[in-house]
């Protein structure tokens, strides 16, 4: 107690630096996230689904690269990263599957293990916006995302220097760059669905376990579902003459196309295979005298930006929610 | 006087029907230790979490040293300690960073937070548990860090909402003798809500008691006393060593006593002024063993026993039904302690 009165209250913060509680809140977010067992676990998986797929890219590359049919020859690191011999998918389609476990499993609690915890309203009580708190859970896992997957792609470009001795090419490059930063937005819709469950939701075992249906349903019932009703409402595609056989395909593409695996999915290839230049059926008189060339990466940016605006527009969304809900609710112990 | 340091005015906070708080009119000065007494429900947490600004009034205005707290939440919460009652701490972290990190939100330097932090934990008696994680503390412990916590910030209030919930009798003492210190030695401005009469008592200057989400009546413990005991603010109990077999009509009978209350063979008698040589008198005439003779004075206790049944009439009368059972079951336990 003596060192109580020795404390004086006219003691000024004023003076040395301080860091904004924001980003004190960010820090501690990605300390917590770096250091939980949920993370470390998530990116063991996501490590080993790498180095399976890099394992089978590197064992592919040469019989892909002399492949003269291929237009896509000149990109050695984009093939790293799509080539397969079927008995491992490529890192991609590992990342569309894994990447919402990831954003689940760093945002399932973010809220309400505060608030069963005891500590959302002590750190509430203090001079912070309270705002800052679900911006500052966001940013914290996007940052810790966004390193992952920054890191595990710099590792393969950096491998394959080392190994192949191969140059990368500027576009290439911007191309994998483009490919993390989808990746990190698609997580980041995740994330930010598994936060609003966490706003919703008081219990951490709720909003789990709601976010792990929403993605079994998105991933594995929905396809399903459309399949059905499409059989339901439409001819049998046998029966169809290929124009017919085209707009199927555009309404069952059109029918998968909002979901965001999908998005993820067709975002992807279009960037990291230049070849591909639309996401729904060509015809064949879309397809005459069409150069049988690669892309440039404007016009793959092109194609891609409906699936990233459409991935933004639904991370926002979700962000959106739960910050309205987040707001308005009244904080007790 | 002293500058009023929390001043709030017509404040009322209603959910749906439900009106937790209605139209609180109270004024808190610098330096007081303040008692909220009331039992669960009767809107004390949520005249708490309005005066910090984490819920919006529905009527009214709450001010902390001349801030509005609805307008101003930041700079508010920058001069109000607030340690709530089930405090929580990350499990994961030791108490040095557990304070730390508050620290930190509260603008203290990088340079200067590890050390204030060690200061304000070895300033609660928690020098040994420094390192020691979170999750692995007692209750007390958790109390004392969450002290430590609020004293971080160097604040001008401190709001203490069932501060002793779940500590041992010897924790309790120790814990409510800190906050005595803090208050004589800093001068800091205290608001204790509790419900447990004794502990107000022991530390609190003046007292508010609040049911059903009004404020009945606020005060020192004296002041009350005065107020509500006017008729018969002098008590004798006196201790016989066999049963009472006489009427009460006997004893009120004598000049001054206004009331006799028979329980075997004890007598306690209330009257206007100090009536204690004629009650002596009165027993040792009609041949009876006196054992003991004690004079009351009135108690917290009293008090608010009488505030609530004074509650309880008025809601009879008034055929309110909303939250009367509740008050009822509080009170009857109450009376059979």
């Amino acid at each position: 107690m003596n060192s109580l009165l020795a404390y004086s209250k006219d003691h000024s913060l004023a003076g040395s630096k301080s860091v904004s509680p924001f980003w004190t809140m960010v820090k501690k977010e990605v300390a917590d996230q770096i250091h939980s067992w949920r993370f470390i676990i998530m990116a063991l998986l996501i490590l080993l689904t790498w180095l399976g797929s890099m394992y089978v890219s590197m064992s592919n590359i040469r019989s892909a690269m002399e492949n003269v049919r291929d237009h896509d020859t000149l990109y050695f690191y984009l093939k790293l990263l799509t080539i397969t011999d079927r008995s491992l998918p490529p890192f991609h389609v590992f990342i569309g599957f894994l990447g919402p476990l990831l954003g689940i499993a760093l945002g399932f609690d973010a809220i309400n293990s505060e608030q069963s915890n005891g500590t959302l309203i002590r750190l509430m009580a203090q001079p912070v916006y309270r705002d800052s708190l679900l911006n500052a859970k966001f940013t914290g896992s996007l940052i810790v995302i966004s390193i992952l997957f920054f890191s595990l792609n710099m590792l393969m470009v950096g491998g394959g220097m080392l190994i192949t001795g191969v140059r990368i090419e500027v576009a290439e490059f911007i191309r994998i760059l483009c490919f993390v930063g989808l990746s990190i937005i698609y997580v980041a819709f995740w994330l930010n669905l598994s936060i609003l469950l966490s706003v919703k939701f008081r219990q951490t075992a709720t909003s789990a376990l709601t976010a792990i249906a929403i993605w079994l349903f998105i991933t594995v019932f929905y396809p399903i579902l459309v399949q059905i009703i499409l059989k339901g409402i439409l001819p049998d595609p046998n029966d169809l003459s290929p124009d017919q056989l085209v707009i199927y395909n555009q309404i069952r593409h059109n029918f998968l196309v909002v979901m965001p695996g999908q998005m993820y999915a067709d975002g992807t290839t279009t960037l990291l295979m230049p070849v591909v230049r639309s996401m729904g059926p060509l015809t064949m008189e879309q397809m005459a005298m069409a150069v049988p060339s690669p892309l440039p990466l404007r016009e793959s940016l092109l194609i891609t930006w409906p699936q990233v605006s459409g991935l933004i527009a639904a991370t926002v969304a979700c962000f959106a929610i739960s910050y309205w809900l987040f707001m308005r609710r009244e904080i007790r112990t | 006087m002293e500058q009023a340091i929390i001043a709030i005015h017509g404040l009322s906070k209603t959910y749906g029907s439900l009106k937790a708080v209605d139209n609180l009119n109270l004024t808190i000065r610098q330096g007081e230790i303040f008692g909220l007494l009331g039992p669960n429900g009767a809107g004390k947490s949520t005249t708490i979490l309005m005066l910090l600004g984490l819920t919006e009034p529905t009527a009214g205005t709450a001010h902390i040293c001349g801030l509005d707290a609805s307008r101003n939440p930041i700079p508010v919460k920058r001069k109000v300690g607030y340690m709530p009652d089930n405090v929580g701490f990350y499990n994961e972290l030791s108490a040095l960073e557990n304070l730390k990190y508050i620290g930190r939100l509260n603008g203290i330097p990088e340079n200067e937070v590890e050390n204030t932090a060690r200061e304000m934990l070895i300033s609660v008696g928690l020098e040994s548990a420094i390192h020691k994680k979170a999750g692995t503390f007692s209750r007390g412990m958790k109390q004392r860090l969450g002290l430590a916590d609020v004293l971080i910030k160097r604040p001008e209030v401190i709001i203490l909402d069932e501060p002793t919930l779940g500590i041992d009798p010897a924790g309790v003492r120790d814990f409510l003798e800190l906050i005595r210190q803090l208050n004589q030695e800093q001068g800091i401005t205290i608001l204790l809500s509790s419900h447990h009469l004794h502990q107000v008592q022991q530390v609190c200057s003046r007292v508010g008691i609040f049911v059903g989400g009004r404020l009945l009546a606020e005060g020192s413990v004296e002041t009350l006393a005065a107020n509500l005991f006017q008729a018969d603010p002098h008590v004798v109990q006196v201790t016989l060593r066999n049963a009472f077999k006489a009427s009460s009509e006997e004893l009120l009978q004598l000049p001054g006593v206004t009331k006799v209350s028979i329980a075997d063979a004890s007598v306690e008698i209330s009257g206007q002024q100090d009536i204690t040589p004629e009650i002596v008198r009165y027993f040792v005439h009609k041949g009876c063993d006196v054992t003991g003779v004690q004079k009351r004075t009135y108690g917290l206790d009293e008090i608010y026993q009488r505030y609530f049944e004074n509650n309880l009439k008025d809601k009879e009368v008034h055929n309110e039904q909303s939250t009367g059972l509740f008050q009822r079951s509080f009170l009857s336990r109450f009376k059979k302690r």
